[in-house]
């Protein structure tokens, strides 16, 4: 159900790397508030779950908000499908609370995967407080990987790493070595959970306070369900309210990891049913 | 009729006709809506029970005070249109509250034929109207002239979509935000649609909007405007109707397993995303066998049978007795028919995990009822040694909300209780702030529709007048 102002439609669809997508969604409200780390919720259709998505743009001028994803689930792949013009049902947002952008000093930036993107926003936006920024993209294979060149931009150094090796470095392990050699003041991770893991396990020694972005699942996105409940220093945090960024060294990634999986079942069979079925709603005719 | 008799003493019928429902065996497979609703000649007869009394008890027990006897009266003319016109001067959402309103403890208990039999139904009556009404096309109010006044209302649920009729008749301008995806909170997210039909909801609030009131979905007050730029931006007041939408966990150790709903959780999904259609709806519900639901308040009663009617063995668990059950006694009634088991006098331990980390068992504790606690019922007590252990695959954690603490962390200078987050007002709802009121759940604490729908009656009210004497 839309109302007035708001058509929530996709002016732009750029293909980022297979199965890897950009929306830019007209949302003037969204786009006059959005900041670094606050996500939207979207919902395709009258059948629509609601979907969370982490902002890596805005244009508060244009009144557009973007957001990339990758095509995994049922509604991922079918707003996948989805062109240019066409009005999604709704888009809620911003949500969850901005990133704390200011002058640190030196900032690490670790984005994986479809994450890169809003990392890609926080690293401008680090940069343009005044930081020295070093960032790290990785991704499975370098045939996924993309931004390098608007990563390139806004970054003082750059590192690419993959898990095939295939582009320079192999895995993070590299990143040992660098904080051997290098003292960051702060540093950011975005992507999956056990490359957040990771990250904040290798910062850890070194003491380097480690911000990660938690993207549990959610249904409302505003406090009232409680799915995206994770433990943080023994407590119990909502990503969506108290969220979604964290101290890396605190969460327990274990527990969050199994409750990601929870609806695995459902979700593949949505997913089968949508591939062999195709869409049969008529939502697509745009 | 009664009256036109040549004696003066008419015959009254002690007992009320009864609703009629789908029974039992076939309600538990469906979501269809159990009470079926009054036929003309059941409303016309259970109509003619009303004594008319001439100093009415009734009126004093409904939150907006809607004028019983009088609409009554209409009906059992069969002037069905002016009744509901005689209900909506007071109430804008009589199809909702004909359905779940706890008439039982509010204008039914001070009906004079409850003392000889049973008090007049007068909520079935409320809802045969609304549905006549319904059925027939709206009637619209007559509105007042435009004040030039703009209000902002926060959340289309109960206490903001009454606020916003009353205040929009009033002749001013409003903007309801409401930060989900559809209107209607708690009648849509939380009520169930066998108690509550969401076309029905749909209606009301269709009704809300032809009268004027500018609807704006996906629209969360607190991260896309504050309440102070709302001010700033031209509206004149602000009434925060946000609910009360946090759920509260137990705190036991299991929390995080799979197969742990909050009772938010699990009725978003089931109401709000129509998971109980899934895969033809996006959003996915898994649920056992063997479902426990923990507590013993309406939520609970709604989670208990929602469960049932996806197909499994639901059983309550209530740390107090039967008597401190907190659900209506309707809906306990309709429950246990379905197939509910009670476990009384036990509260759970820990909630212990299989190996993929969903949840397998539940430890408890079982107790006894010691003297009463600052809410006036009997304070439960753990009996030592009593520890037993249930089976199960889906518990439902339903032990209360409390409001969405959003609000009042953007909002400098408005003031919240820290313990409870409720924002504190006075009886006619205004807040620390000038020009901001606030009413519902946000305000009380978890409580019902009605007094939700009151309290944004009072505030529309306190809106006006103040809106009205600004310069």
């Amino acid at each position: 159900m839309r109302r007035r102002s708001e058509t929530y439609k996709i002016v732009t669809k750029k293909e980022l790397a297979p199965k890897e997508k950009m929306f830019e969604i007209e949302a003037p409200d969204i786009a006059a508030k959005a900041q670094p780390g606050q996500f939207v919720i979207l919902v395709i259709g009258e059948r629509g779950e609601r979907v969370p998505l982490t902002i890596c743009g805005y244009d508060r001028a244009k009144g557009t908000v973007s957001f990339a994803f990758h095509e995994v689930g049922k509604t991922t792949k079918e707003l996948g499908v989805l062109c240019e013009g066409y009005c999604l049902e709704n888009v809620t947002g911003p949500l969850g609370n901005p990133s704390e952008i200011k002058n640190y000093g030196k900032v690490l930036c670790v984005g994986g995967n479809i994450m890169i993107a809003p990392l890609l926003l926080q690293a401008k936006a680090m940069k343009e407080a005044g930081n020295h920024v070093t960032t790290v993209l990785g991704a499975r294979i370098k045939d996924v990987l993309f931004m390098e060149d608007e990563a390139e931009a806004v970054s003082d150094k750059l590192y690419i790493a993959t898990d095939d090796g295939s582009k320079v470095n192999t895995g993070l392990d590299f990143l040992k070595e660098v904080l051997k050699t290098e003292k960051f003041d702060r540093c950011v991770a975005m992507g999956p959970v056990v490359m957040m893991k990771t990250v904040s396990e290798i910062t850890k020694p070194f003491g380097i306070p480690t911000i990660v972005t938690l993207t549990p699942l959610m249904v409302d996105g505003m406090g009232m369900c409680g799915v995206c409940r994770v433990t943080v220093d023994g407590k119990m945090q909502f990503a969506c309210i108290d969220g979604p960024e964290f101290d890396g060294h605190l969460v327990d990634f274990d527990g969050l990891v199994k409750r990601q999986r929870m609806f695995l079942p459902e979700e593949r069979l949505s997913s089968v049913l949508w591939e062999i079925g195709g869409c049969k709603c008529g939502r697509n005719k745009a | 009729m009664a009256e036109t008799k040549p004696k003066p003493k008419p015959k009254i019928k002690k007992e009320a006709v009864k609703m009629p429902k789908q029974k039992p065996k076939e309600r538990v497979k469906n979501f269809n809506e159990v009470a079926l609703g009054y036929t003309e000649e059941q409303a016309i007869e259970e109509a003619n029970r009303c004594l008319q009394c001439v100093k009415p008890q009734c009126v004093g027990g409904c939150p907006v005070e809607v004028s019983i006897p009088e609409f009554i009266k209409c009906l059992r003319e069969r002037k069905y249109a002016e009744a509901i016109a005689k209900i909506k001067e007071k109430n804008a959402l009589p199809a909702v509250c004909g359905r779940v309103c706890p008439q039982e403890e509010q204008c039914q208990v001070n009906c004079v034929l409850g003392k000889i039999g049973e008090p007049v139904s007068v909520g079935r009556l409320e809802r045969f109207l609304a549905d006549w009404e319904r059925e027939h096309g709206f009637q619209m109010p007559e509105k007042a002239k435009p004040t030039g006044k703009k209000v902002a209302v926060v959340g289309a649920g109960p206490a903001g979509l009454t606020a916003a009729a009353d205040l929009v008749k009033l002749g001013h301008e409003v903007v309801m935000f409401e930060a989900l995806h559809l209107p209607g909170g708690v009648l849509v997210y939380g009520i169930p649609e066998f108690r509550l039909p969401k076309v029905i909801v749909r209606n009301e609030v269709a009704y809300i909007e032809k009268l004027g009131v500018d609807l704006r979905l996906g629209n969360m007050v607190g991260r896309v405007h504050t309440i102070p730029e709302l001010m700033k931006s031209g509206f004149d007041a602000v009434f925060i109707g946000s609910g009360a939408g946090l759920p509260q966990f137990m705190g036991i150790p299991g929390e995080n397993l799979g197969g742990v709903y909050s009772a938010n959780e699990f009725l978003i999904r089931v109401n709000l995303m129509k998971a109980f259609k899934f895969p033809d709806y996006d959003t996915p519900l898994r649920i056992g066998k063997h479902v426990v639901v923990i507590g013993g308040g309406n939520v609970a009663m709604d989670c208990a049978r929602c469960s049932m009617r996806l197909g499994a063995d639901v059983c309550l668990l209530y740390r107090r007795s039967r008597e401190e059950l907190p659900a209506r006694h309707e809906e306990i009634e309709n429950a246990e028919e379905e197939g509910l088991v009670c476990r009384f006098l036990a509260a759970p331990l820990r909630l212990i995990g299989d190996e993929k980390g969903w949840v397998k068992a539940m430890e408890c504790q079982a107790m006894e009822l010691g003297p009463p606690d600052a809410s006036g019922r009997r304070r439960p007590i753990p009996i030592k040694g009593s520890e037993f252990t249930m089976e199960t695959d889906t518990v439902i954690i339903a032990i209360g909300q409390t409001p969405n603490p959003i609000i009042q962390r953007t909002t400098e200078g408005l003031v919240a209780d820290p313990r409870h987050g409720t924002i504190i007002v006075d009886e006619n709802g205004k807040t620390s702030l000038e020009g901001v009121y606030a009413g519902g759940d946000v305000a009380t604490g978890a409580a019902t529709v009605i007094s939700a729908m009151g309290m944004g009656k009072k505030a529309a009210k306190a809106i006006h007048e103040y809106l009205m004497n600004k310069k």
